[in-house]
Order: structure tokens, then C-alpha cells, then sequence
């Protein structure tokens, strides 16, 4: 049994490193084997970026060499698929190289698109990528005073990013003494401060607690950089000094490309994990990439690679899979630079979270290392 | 003129609303969307979004299994 995996990111490299523990005895005697593609040698601790932004981590911390993360006889090529032939079982990469498959996993994320919307990109700040959270360090440092509006796009990865930057960028500015220079305005696609009723029922009364103003059913259409102002699509004006964006995001061209979804997100199943269709019956869906209607987070690949890993393990043993994926996702949510809570949830049961504190900011510090581990699968 | 199903039922995050802007989003004019949805919320927080975008609201029914079936029409 061949086992192709697209994709050296959060998904991808838990299933590939669950299911070749999993089936030692199989690979050993050549009755099955891994591959796995990526687009890159390095494999990046994306939520880290947000303390990159802080001036709390730089972004060569983050990054540990792909290979280096991967069990023993697992086959790893930089090569980027190009062309998915899923009737006749096959990709082809970049290189001109063909790779044939009895099942395909694919994980291939998200990626940010501030230029979707007109004025977005040139006029905020964003923590998508490592450069931007860079930048974004940069002129948070620079700021004297003024309003620092934030504005999200949808969909987006990371669900808790809007309300976590803002309590950091709270902290940020007490700190450096601006707090009374400074207003916040946070600004949210639907009526209240956050998707999930329960967060958004806590962080409200910390937003009026800490005199940050908000402004809820906030969908923006386009930035005007001459005059300072984020439109709405509901048909509002919100003036700033600093833009900080939540952008929307897209999947990867590569998926519109080859027809699998539209904006790159793949039909799926929410339960098994296939692609849903004709030809999804050995292609599993894992990560940003699936079009479910849950938050895409690594907890989320983590927990669908959990159970892919099971399934295809399962499948080559005893040629059939064994669970469903329940839509289980937990998310950390920084509440400032030193206090944190969590949200945990799956498709029946919506999260309770407690009021933040000290000890769960230190667990979540604590996994930005331990994160190495569960990429290896030991967690 | 194209008619999509989002089905966001059992989703808390990012919930059913935020599914149904996404989406709209990528829709053409004209074109109309069903939402399923499990969260009584949907019923009340959906119509008030496309009324204040302006968008239209074709109909709203709770099946015998208490699915919201929400079909609105992009319009502008
Ligand atoms: C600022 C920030 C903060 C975040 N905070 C959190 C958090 O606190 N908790 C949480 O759970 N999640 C968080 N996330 C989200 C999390 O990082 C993603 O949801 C997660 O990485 C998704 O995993 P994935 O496997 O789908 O994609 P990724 O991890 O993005 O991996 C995609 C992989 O696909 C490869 N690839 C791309 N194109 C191709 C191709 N054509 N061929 C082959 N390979 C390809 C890439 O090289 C990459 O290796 C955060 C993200 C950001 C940006």
C-alpha cells in the first residue's frame, strides 16, 4: 500500500509520523510505504508568529528542518505537486516527477490574501506570515499614540488571532506607557465579539474592562489610505492610525488550479475526511484545506490526523477504517501577554471557557516548544 | 444563476453566519444560497446581516430535525 502525502505542515507531518509508528512491522517488510511532498525543507511554528509581533520571539525560532521531524522511512522530497490526476491515481510535481498512490492525504493549508480587498495590503499591519509579523513589530514599536483599529476578513486560519492580538497589543502599549494616548476600535464580521457565543460572552466584559471600544456586524469592503478609513460592506467608516488586519484567506492555487475546490478549499467529508465526490474514496482531506465548517487550526489537523492516521493504519491491517473525526478543536486564547484560557469544542458539544490566569499563559508557552514533539507525533 | 448548500450545521466555529459571508462573498449576483444550520441563533442573526448589507431573504423552516434551512439571495 502506497501512501502519498502532499503537503510538510501541521497535518501532514503528524499523520505521516502517527500512521509510520503505527505500521513499523508493514514498512519494515515493504508491505507499505510513505511519501511525503512539501513545498518547502522548512517546517514553521505558525502560531508563533503572533509573539513575533510582540517582539517575543524572532522568527528563526520557529523553524526546525522538515526531514529532521520525520520518523525513519519516511521518503521526503521538496518537489511541489502541480497536477493532481485523481482518477488515475497519480500527482505530478514541479520537477517533471510522477508519483503513483493507493491512498492520498492531503494538507496543504491556507495561505493570507490581504489584496482581495482593495487598499487592505498597502495600509495594515498583519502577523500572516513571518515577514509581516515582523513588520508588525516594527511599527507597534513606532507607535506614539492614536487609534488602533482591527479589522477582520473572512474566512481566516486561527480563530482566536483577532481577540489575542488585540489583549497583546493591550499590554503592549500599557507597557510603553501610551495607554492613555492610545483608543483601540475592534471591529467583527458578525453581531458579536467572537464566533464562538461563550468567548465572545467573556471577552466582551474584558473589552469594557479595558476601555477597548468595538463594533460588531463589521465586514470590510475596501481601505482608503488617503483618508485613514476602513468601509464596510454594511455600510460603515472606521477611522485608524495603525490598520492591524486579520486577512482573509484562500487554500493554495494548486487546489482551484486542478478544479478540487473553489478559493482552494476541498469538499469533505466531515466524519470520514474524504474528498467528497467521484473519485474520494482513497483521498483524505486534512488541515486548513478542507472546507468544514469548523476553525482552521492546527489543533484541528492535529485531531483530523489523529484519526486519518488511525483509519489508514486500520485500513492496511484490517481493510477497513475504524472512527469517524468528531469536529474536535481546542484553542488556546492569550488573554494578554500573561494570563490565557481555552476553548475546546467538537461538532455536538460548544466550548466553556473559564476566566483567563497565569497558569494555563505558562502550558501555553510551555507547548510553543513541546509543539516539536507533537509534529513528531509523541504528543 | 447558480444555487449552493453551505451545510454548517454543528459548526460553533466560525459558526453558521460567518460561513454564510464567506461564502456570499464569492457568489455572483443574483445567485442564492441555502444555509442548514443546527443554531437556533441562525434563524434571528442571519436576516438581520442581510438586511443590513441588503441582501434578500427568500425563506426560513426548521425541518423535523431541527435544521434551519435558511435560502437567501445575493442581490447587490
Ligand atoms: C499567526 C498565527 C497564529 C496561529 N495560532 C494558532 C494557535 O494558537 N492554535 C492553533 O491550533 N492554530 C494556530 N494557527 C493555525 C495553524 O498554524 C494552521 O491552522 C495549521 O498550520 C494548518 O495546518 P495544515 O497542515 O493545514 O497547513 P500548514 O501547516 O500551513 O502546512 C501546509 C504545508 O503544505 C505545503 N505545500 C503547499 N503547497 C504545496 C504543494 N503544491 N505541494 C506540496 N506541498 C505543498 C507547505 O509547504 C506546508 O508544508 C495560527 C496560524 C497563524 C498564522
Amino acid at each position: 500500500m502506497r501512501v502519498l502525502v502532499i503537503g510538510g505542515g501541521m497535518g501532514g507531518t503528524i499523520f505521516a509520523n502517527l500512521l509510520a509508528r503505527r505500521i513499523q512491522q508493514e514498512m519494515k517488510t515493504g508491505k507499505a510505504q510513505i511519501t511525503m511532498l512539501s513545498a518547502s525543507h522548512d517546517h514553521v511554528y505558525q502560531p508563533g508568529w503572533l509573539y513575533v509581533a510582540m517582539g517575543r520571539a524572532t522568527p528563526d525560532e520557529l523553524v526546525r528542518e522538515q526531514e529532521s521531524l520525520l520518523e525513519s522511512g519516511i521518503e521526503f522530497h521538496v518537489d511541489p505537486v502541480e497536477e493532481f490526476h485523481l482518477a488515475d491515481n497519480h500527482v505530478k510535481c514541479k520537477s517533471g516527477k510522477v508519483h503513483e498512490y493507493d491512498i492520498i492525504v492531503i494538507s496543504t493549508g491556507s495561505r493570507p490574501v490581504p489584496e482581495n480587498i482593495p487598499g487592505l495590503k498597502e495600509n495594515s499591519i498583519n502577523c500572516y506570515t513571518a515577514e509581516n509579523a515582523v513588520e508588525f513589530f516594527k511599527q507597534l514599536s513606532d507607535f506614539k499614540g492614536g487609534r488602533i483599529a482591527v479589522t477582520v476578513g473572512l474566512p481566516h486560519k486561527c480563530p482566536m488571532i483577532p481577540l489575542e492580538l488585540t489583549f497583546a497589543m493591550h499590554d503592549f502599549i500599557k507597557d510603553r506607557g501610551l495607554l492613555d494616548k492610545t483608543e483601540f476600535y475592534y471591529t467583527y464580521p458578525i453581531g458579536r465579539v467572537h464566533s464562538l457565543e461563550n468567548v465572545a460572552k467573556w471577552a466582551a466584559p474584558e473589552f469594557d474592562r479595558m476601555g477597548i471600544k468595538y463594533e460588531t456586524l463589521f465586514n470590510m469592503k475596501e481601505v482608503d489610505g488617503k483618508n485613514a478609513e476602513v468601509l464596510s460592506e454594511e455600510g460603515a467608516a472606521v477611522k485608524y492610525d495603525l490598520l492591524v488586519a486579520v486577512p482573509p484567506h484562500k487554500g493554495q492555487e494548486v487546489i482551484e488550479k486542478n478544479g478540487l475546490g473553489e478559493n482552494g478549499w476541498i469538499p469533505t467529508n466531515r466524519a470520514s475526511l474524504h474528498m467528497e465526490g467521484e473519485h474520494g474514496q482513497n483521498v483524505i482531506i486534512l488541515g486548513d484545506t478542507t472546507n468544514l465548517p469548523i476553525s482552521k487550526a492546527g489543533s484541528t489537523a492535529h485531531f483530523e490526523a489523529e484519526t486519518a492516521a488511525e483509519n489508514v493504519a486500520a485500513t492496511i491491517k484490517i481493510g477497513r477504517p475504524v472512527r469517524s473525526y468528531d469536529g474536535k478543536v481546542f484553542c488556546f486564547i492569550e488573554a494578554g501577554k500573561d494570563r490565557a484560557t481555552y476553548a475546546m469544542f467538537d461538532y455536538q458539544n460548544p466550548p466553556q471557557p473559564k476566566a483567563p490566569n497565569g497558569a494555563v499563559h505558562a502550558f501555553k508557552m510551555a507547548y510553543n516548544k513541546l509543539y516539536w514533539a507533537s509534529a513528531r507525533g509523541l504528543l | 444563476m447558480s444555487e449552493r448548500v453551505v451545510d454548517a450545521r454543528g459548526s460553533f466555529c466560525p459558526g453558521p453566519l460567518m460561513e454564510l459571508i464567506s461564502t456570499m462573498k464569492v457568489m455572483s449576483v443574483g445567485d442564492t444560497l441555502e444555509l442548514l444550520s443546527t443554531d437556533a441563533g441562525s434563524a434571528a442573526d442571519v436576516p438581520e446581516w442581510i438586511k443590513k448589507v441588503g441582501h434578500e431573504m427568500l425563506d426560513t423552516e426548521q425541518d423535523s430535525e431541527g435544521t434551519w434551512h435558511i435560502r437567501v439571495r445575493k442581490a447587490k
